[in-house]
């Protein structure tokens, strides 16, 4: 009787036991379920700046992830800048600011036909040899910083401001060579004119090939004609 | 609510623009601000010439009409030595803005003895120093009442007086335009309200429920009253900023540049009390001790950038002075403190942050990024570029400095025959690099006065004299004639333009201009 008594307790107990730890569990899984709503999301679509449908296949994630350093180089003519604005477009489109260093040259009337939101791009043209600490400078603040090196780009300078880009969660695009080697790289190879004669018609469109190298997952080289 | 307003004493310059631009006022002379004319000489407007005229229209009714650019700190700085002037008639004066500052009556007119005696003391200072312009002085109940007394004084009386308690009466008259308000003074005359006796005759209530709080103010202007929002206060000391300047600064901008930070600083304090500022006293002293303060005012509420706009303005006048230094004179030593005080705030209405687009948090974080690399590599090495009227690419865009307001010189939305079409060129070449355009028989591609062309290009070389590399071009358009400015021989321009596009796929817009060619643009 003692012993039945005993097992019965025991019993008791064990069952008791069984059901705090199961009612544990799904208070653990609500509470996790909670957190998991409560705590600030970080979406993929946060981290990727959005670009134009066109070049989204050449770059990884479909777009400029946070953080990353883009280089965009071709030899003059190819279309290399028209890449860049409407690189640049598709971030400055969806709300991001846009800041181009060095780049005395470019056309403010191409980059508003790109679809770049001028209220929202500040143009650095002579930064002189200031050029690494107004581009860290501007990483602080803004999304997406081009540079165009009117100095020497010295690898320790690439590699600073490679860790600034990647604290701020800014994206760093630099025009010609990057010593240290970008995440991704963009050359315009050459382009095709359409709509000129000879002597009659005018410049309506044309196709730029762009080849996509970098590293990790942009490590597959991707070519792609792009109608820009 | 009937309290009326106190006695203020106001200097009107009329067009002070003109004046500070050093024009004689016998000249016909207009400053234009985006094409139209926003101030113009008394000979202008003896030929027709009137404020919001088109350059062109202008220019149509007085041919020898000589076209100034508006420049406010021109103006700010043209005005110090006016306003040191009047400091021994009265030691606040507010400067409405360049060309027109207030002061109160009675502390003055009891020491000269009059109303009459303070404005020929008045008048006599203020014309001493901002000859050749002329200078006109009103008297009357509130800024606004004494504004229109000193425009309604002319030549042989330039001053006018309005007997105390006579204000609502002097106003009666006057059209409910001169209230500055088009839209309201548009509604009023439809409804038949054609005076300020008219508009001060209606009960308050009425005017405040069919008008709002704009119609009221008028309303209580139109009766002479005190015409800051009554809501307007005192601020409590603790708000006034100052920044001590080691090395002293000889140089406006460089005091300028300090004040912009305090500015900054102040506008956020504001901010946090939920405040905005419509008057405040900017005060400058040097290592010698000199002192000195100005009131500035704005209607609306003074942004951060206005303040350091002022301070500029102000110091910039008075470093610049001219005559002996001392007292009132140049400064004869760096200026060491510069103190900002707000003299006036109003609790802020507020300007709600845009949930969808607007200005955001995001858009201060690059405001103030961008303002930390003008402290780099100055002030216009920050721009922002906006697009405007033109024909060529280099035309059509304007680089604006960060911070100044971005408006296009030329509208872009009127036609422009000639323009180059669409798409533009990814590079605009600063500076138009030299080049030479050959036929397939080696010789030069000309264009004829008839704007046709003698032989197709064939050849481009680029580089000065052709010296550089030749590439064929496979395909070209062109030529695009314009002749621009015809009318003003120093800026008449007869050009040609190419589209040429290389064997190499490279495609570029070439110019001619008097048998020389230049690549303006490449479509990179």
């Amino acid at each position: 009787m003692f012993d039945s008594r005993e097992v019965g307790l025991a019993g008791r107990v064990s069952a008791g036991t069984a059901r705090t730890a199961g009612r544990r569990a799904a208070e653990v899984r609500e509470l996790r379920e909670l957190a998991g709503k409560v705590a600030p999301v970080v979406l993929a679509g946060e981290q990727v700046l959005p670009v134009d449908d066109a070049l989204a296949p050449l770059l990884p994630g479909g777009g400029l992830r946070r953080g990353s350093v883009v280089a965009v180089d071709g030899p003059p003519g190819s279309g290399a800048t028209s890449l860049l604005l409407r690189l640049v477009a598709g971030p400055s489109a969806a709300g991001s600011w846009v800041a181009l260093v060095g780049m005395p040259s470019v056309g403010a009337v191409a980059a508003a036909e790109a679809g770049v939101d001028l209220s929202r791009l500040a143009l650095v043209p002579a930064p002189g040899g200031h050029w690494p600490m107004v581009t860290a400078a501007l990483l602080d603040a803004i999304d997406v910083v081009v540079v165009r090196p009117p100095t020497r780009f010295r690898a320790a300078d690439a590699r600073r401001l490679a860790a600034r880009t990647r604290e701020r969660g800014g994206v760093l695009v630099v025009v010609g060579n990057h010593p240290d080697g970008a995440d991704v790289r963009l050359t315009a190879t050459g382009s095709t004119w359409r709509g000129l004669g000879a002597g009659h018609g005018v410049l309506a469109s044309r196709t730029v090939d762009v080849v996509a190298t970098g590293r990790g997952a942009a490590a597959r080289e991707r070519r792609l004609a792009i109608t820009l | 609510m009937s309290v009326s307003a106190p006695r203020t004493v106001v200097v009107w310059c009329p067009d002070w623009p003109i004046a500070a631009a050093g024009v004689d006022p016998g000249t016909p002379a207009a400053v234009l601000h985006a094409n139209r004319v926003v101030a113009c000489s008394a000979a202008a407007r003896h030929e027709g010439v009137t404020r919001g005229l088109r350059r062109r229209e202008a220019q149509a009714r007085c041919p020898e009409l000589v076209v100034l650019d508006d420049d406010p700190a021109r103006d700010a700085r043209a005005f110090e030595p006016v306003v040191a002037a009047l400091d021994g008639v009265c030691p606040r004066i507010e400067i409405v803005r360049p060309g027109v500052c207030a002061f109160l009556a009675r502390g003055p007119s009891r020491y000269f003895g009059g109303d009459a005696a303070v404005a020929e003391v008045t008048l006599e200072r203020a014309a001493g120093a901002a000859r050749p312009a002329a200078c006109r002085v009103g008297i009357a109940e509130g800024r606004f009442a004494a504004g229109l007394a000193a425009r309604n004084a002319d030549a042989p009386a330039p001053w006018v007086a309005v007997a105390p308690g006579e204000t609502r009466a002097f106003l009666a008259p006057f059209p409910v335009r001169v209230l500055d308000r088009p839209e309201l003074a548009d509604l009023l005359v439809r409804l038949g309200i054609r005076t300020l006796g008219d508009l001060s005759a209606l009960p308050p209530a009425a005017v405040l429920a069919r008008f709002g709080h704009d119609g009221e103010l008028a309303w209580r202007l139109a009766r002479g009253q005190e015409e800051r929002p009554l809501a307007a206060r005192t601020p409590p000391d603790d708000l006034a900023l100052a920044a001590e300047l080691d090395p002293p600064a000889d140089r406006a901008d460089r005091a300028a540049f300090v004040a912009k930070s305090l500015a900054d600083e102040l506008h956020a304090e504001l901010g946090r009390r939920g405040l905005a500022c419509t008057r405040i006293a900017i005060e400058a002293e040097t290592e010698h001790g000199e002192h000195l303060v100005r009131l500035w005012r704005h209607d609306g509420a003074l942004t951060a950038g206005a303040i350091a706009e002022r301070v500029r303005w102000q110091l910039d006048g008075w470093l610049t002075a001219t005559g002996a230094t001392g007292a009132s004179g140049r400064p004869t030593a760096g200026i060491s403190l510069v103190r900002l005080v707000p003299d006036e705030v109003r609790p802020d209405d507020g300007r709600q942050l845009g949930f969808w687009g607007g200005s955001t948090l995001h858009d201060e974080r690059a405001a103030r990024a961008l303002a930390r690399v003008q402290g780099m590599i100055g002030l216009d090495g920050v721009c922002t570029a906006v697009v405007q009227g033109g024909r060529s690419p280099a035309e059509r865009a304007r680089l604006i400095p960060w911070g100044d307001a971005r408006e296009p010189e030329a509208s872009p939305d009127t036609p422009w025959p000639g323009q180059v079409p669409r798409p533009a060129p990814a590079i605009v070449h600063a500076e138009p690099l030299p080049c030479e355009v050959a036929a397939a028989d080696g010789g030069s591609v000309r264009v004829t006065g008839r704007g046709g062309c003698d032989g197709a290009p064939a050849y481009l070389a680029i580089g000065e004299g052709g010296n550089g590399e030749v590439a064929e071009v496979v395909a070209w358009a062109g030529p695009w004639p314009v002749d621009e400015r015809w009318w003003d021989p120093p800026e008449h321009r007869r050009r040609a333009r190419f589209q040429l596009l290389t064997a190499g796929g490279v495609a570029h817009l070439a110019a001619v201009e008097g048998g020389r060619w230049w690549i303006e643009a490449t479509y990179d």
